[in-house]
């Protein structure tokens, strides 16, 4: 029971914060011009642990109130988990800042069925909305209007170590029997091929969700999510079934189900494992890091996922946008906070790839930037890209994404057949 | 003293504070647990009255009587390695060498912060570089299971540091309740012939008999509410074999955004805590401490 005390005495702690920060605003307002105009934003970079993102919206800021005489952007920074709770906290409470950051889909759904959140279509009218890599906007979009513009971009592809590869004489495989096939070389020879941390489950769902897109063609898992198809149909069950048989012919590290992602990337990063796959916001770990020794990084590599049938398209990616901007629906500055939003993007869009290694949201010339040649290498990937699927449990509601994260557990433990594992997801998502 | 004492409004006043304090931290947000269970609520945005729908739903949930059993494991676990924790109070307190050096040894584990301990067995346990892994293959064991992961095992692969955890606590006190017993009584005893075994069956643990239900009531209380470790070293999985009610408590409010169903999870939590407390006591309930 102290837990739920905690719980409210920090809800009371974030009012308090939140009422201090109002008065503020006023005290400001009342003592300069009055023509001043404050649009508060929040966040989710702190200085400390994401300092080139940090100083790259502190330059965007400070020159957007250059430009704009008589605007003042007011920031405000959490990290991560804290920033999710006080969203939530303050929507309850309609205290949101004019301009702040959400996830797509799933997240944002109780926000705009809360009426938190204001359309943002009246920005996409214009040359604005060729910027934007073609449909990532839509992961923000709900009944044909868009609530958040994105600022990340990622696609997951399977990251190798050369090394290894070399020391085996594998080479990069081009279909799926290839790749099978380098899965039975690597652990007869005693190497971990795949490093999973599938305590967090998502890492396990990225694997599900490339062998479903492989085996019944890319549009297939966002159909039976949306409700158009029935989850429990042959090919999503095949997927799962191939899950399992990865799993069977030992393709994933020993424990995998009780490690985390973390761990698991340190077992790859110690060449203690050839494979990972993960999304390509990992790529300074094997580019630009200075933290991690050169020889590490110029030995890997990465490539799409192999094609299995006639039905795959080895263009097609999992991935998705990542955080993106929102305008508050009760905003009192909504006109000019929108045109901040507006000049965010396209400045975010120029700077974030070369300065903080993050892949925005917006297109990147690769001829006008110099770029590790990875980096290229996944941007004209993203071009050429027939289809993104959005990561499952972000496309699925809050509640439906932990059925399909705890299934996933299940399935990489073969404590589900792969045909109750689909039966048990058309369960969820037609309840 | 008494004066003070006669006067109402100055009893009022000096327990007012207090009384305010456990109110706002401890009674009122447990009422409000109750009445939010009530509700159908995302944690964002409208609430939504359902009467009693939450309280049915997490009867028939076989999830949550899945981590109710796995409460009560701990709480078994927990009570049977008081025995370990008396004996090696007795062993301490029976004037051994080195016995103080001990104790404090014993109390490490209780001066580190549960994520630390969980970060240092998750290291022990990891599948291939984990020291346990490690040492089991010098022993040429094929194949050492991977703690974590595996189902069957996790649970009890967790309830070692649990325990490993807490043994420096109930160590401390049952070490401090020997320590009290008059060295008078042993003395006579040690006269009348008693062997140590006599000494420690018939009059040692007698003694400090009221001191151990104390602590059965307080490793089984904490047992049933346990979430710590749990949370961090595997968040319940892998698919709820190490649920535990309060961490199925709070997958359900803050993951899912089942706010209202989380809260009912909570005030079920708090009802059979209730409920076993009050049979330990009756079960354990004796005229009066034994005195000699």
């Amino acid at each position: 029971m102290k837990k739920k005390a905690i719980t409210s005495w920090s809800l009371a702690f974030a009012l308090i914060s939140v009422l201090a920060g109002c008065s503020g605003n006023h005290a400001t307002d009342a003592g300069s011009n009055q023509e001043e105009t404050t649009i508060s934003f929040m966040h989710l970079w702190p200085e400390g642990n994401s300092t080139a993102h940090y100083n790259i919206v502190n330059d965007i800021i400070a020159k957007y109130e250059e430009q704009n005489p008589g605007i003042h952007i007011e920031v405000e920074v959490l990290s991560n988990e804290q920033y999710k709770e006080k969203i939530k906290v303050l929507s309850s409470s309609d205290q949101l800042p004019d301009v702040g950051m959400t996830w797509a889909a799933g997240y944002l759904k109780p926000y705009v069925e809360g009426n938190q959140f204001t359309p943002l279509n009246d920005l996409l009218e214009g040359e604005f909305a060729d910027l934007f890599v073609p449909g990532t906007v839509d992961a923000y979009t709900i009944d044909g209007k868009t609530y958040g513009l994105p600022l990340e971009l990622n696609i997951a592809p399977i990251f190798y170590n050369k090394a290894i590869f070399d020391q085996y004489g594998l080479n990069v495989p081009q279909t799926y029997e290839d790749f099978k096939n380098v899965v039975n070389v690597l652990t007869e020879n005693g190497v971990a091929p795949i490093a999973l941390g599938n305590k967090d489950r998502w890492t396990g769902s990225l694997w599900y969700m490339y062998l479903a897109d492989r085996i019944g063609g890319p549009e297939l898992l966002t159909q039976a999510i949306n409700g158009e198809k029935s989850f429990n149909n042959p090919e999503l069950t095949q997927a799962a079934e191939e899950t399992q048989n990865l799993v069977k012919a030992d393709a994933f590290v020993k424990g995998f189900n009780g490690l985390s992602d973390q761990e698991a990337k340190s077992l790859f990063m110690n060449s203690q494992a050839a494979m990972y796959l993960i999304g390509s916001w990992d790529l300074p770990n094997y580019t630009t890091n200075e933290d991690v020794p050169q020889e590490f990084r110029d030995s890997i590599g990465y490539f799409k996922f192999p094609e299995v049938n006639e039905n795959s398209d080895a263009n097609s990616f999992v991935g998705g946008p990542g955080v993106g901007l929102f305008v508050a629906e009760n905003s009192d500055v909504k006109e000019e906070a929108k045109d901040f939003v507006q000049y965010f993007i396209e400045q975010w869009g120029e700077q974030a790839v070369t300065k903080a290694g993050v892949i925005p949201a917006t297109k990147v010339d690769t001829s006008k930037v110099d770029l590790h040649e990875m980096y290229i290498s996944v941007l004209n990937d993203l071009n050429n890209a027939s289809n993104i699927t959005l990561f499952a449990d972000v496309q699925m509601n809050p509640d439906d994404a932990q059925v399909h994260l705890d299934l996933i557990q299940a399935l990489f433990g073969v404590e589900v057949t792969p045909d109750e594992f689909t039966k048990q997801h058309q369960e969820a998502l037609t309840n | 003293m008494n004066k003070v004492l006669s006067n109402k409004f100055m009893i009022a006043l000096y327990v007012l504070p207090a009384l305010i304090l456990v109110a706002i931290l401890i009674f009122i947000p447990l009422g409000l647990t109750g009445y939010y269970g009530l509700m159908e609520w995302s944690g964002i945005g409208a609430m939504k009255f359902i009467g009693l729908e939450n309280y049915k739903e997490v009867i028939k949930d076989p999830k949550f009587w899945n981590s109710v059993l796995h409460s009560f494991l701990l709480a078994l676990f927990s009570t049977l390695s008081l025995g370990v924790y008396l004996l090696i109070s007795l062993i301490l307190a029976s004037k051994i060498k080195g016995s103080s050096l001990l104790r404090k040894i014993y109390l490490i584990p209780m001066l580190l912060s549960s994520v630390a301990i969980a970060q240092l067995w998750m290291k022990v346990y990891h599948p291939t570089n984990g020291m346990l892994n490690r040492f089991l293959s010098i022993l040429d064991i094929d194949n050492p299971p991977a703690w974590l992961a595996d189902p069957s095992i996790v649970l009890y692969a967790i309830f070692i540091p649990i325990l490993w955890q807490y043994a420096g606590f109930y160590i401390l006190i049952y070490y401090a309740a020997l320590k009290n017993i008059p060295e008078e009584l042993i003395e006579a005893a040690n006269i009348d012939g008693a062997t140590p075994w006599q000494i420690a069956m018939k009059i040692k643990i007698p003694l400090i008999s009221g001191i151990i239900k104390v602590t059965v009531v307080l490793a089984i209380v904490g047992s049933l509410k346990y979430f710590d470790l749990i949370y961090v070293m595997t968040g319940g999985g892998p698919n709820g074999a190490s649920e535990v009610m309060a961490s199925y408590m709070y997958k359900e409010a803050f993951g899912s955004y089942h706010f209202g169903y989380g809260s009912a999870i909570g005030f079920f939590l708090l009802i059979i805590t209730l409920v076993t407390t009050f049979f330990i006591r009756k079960l354990t309930a004796s005229k009066d401490d034994v005195q000699y």
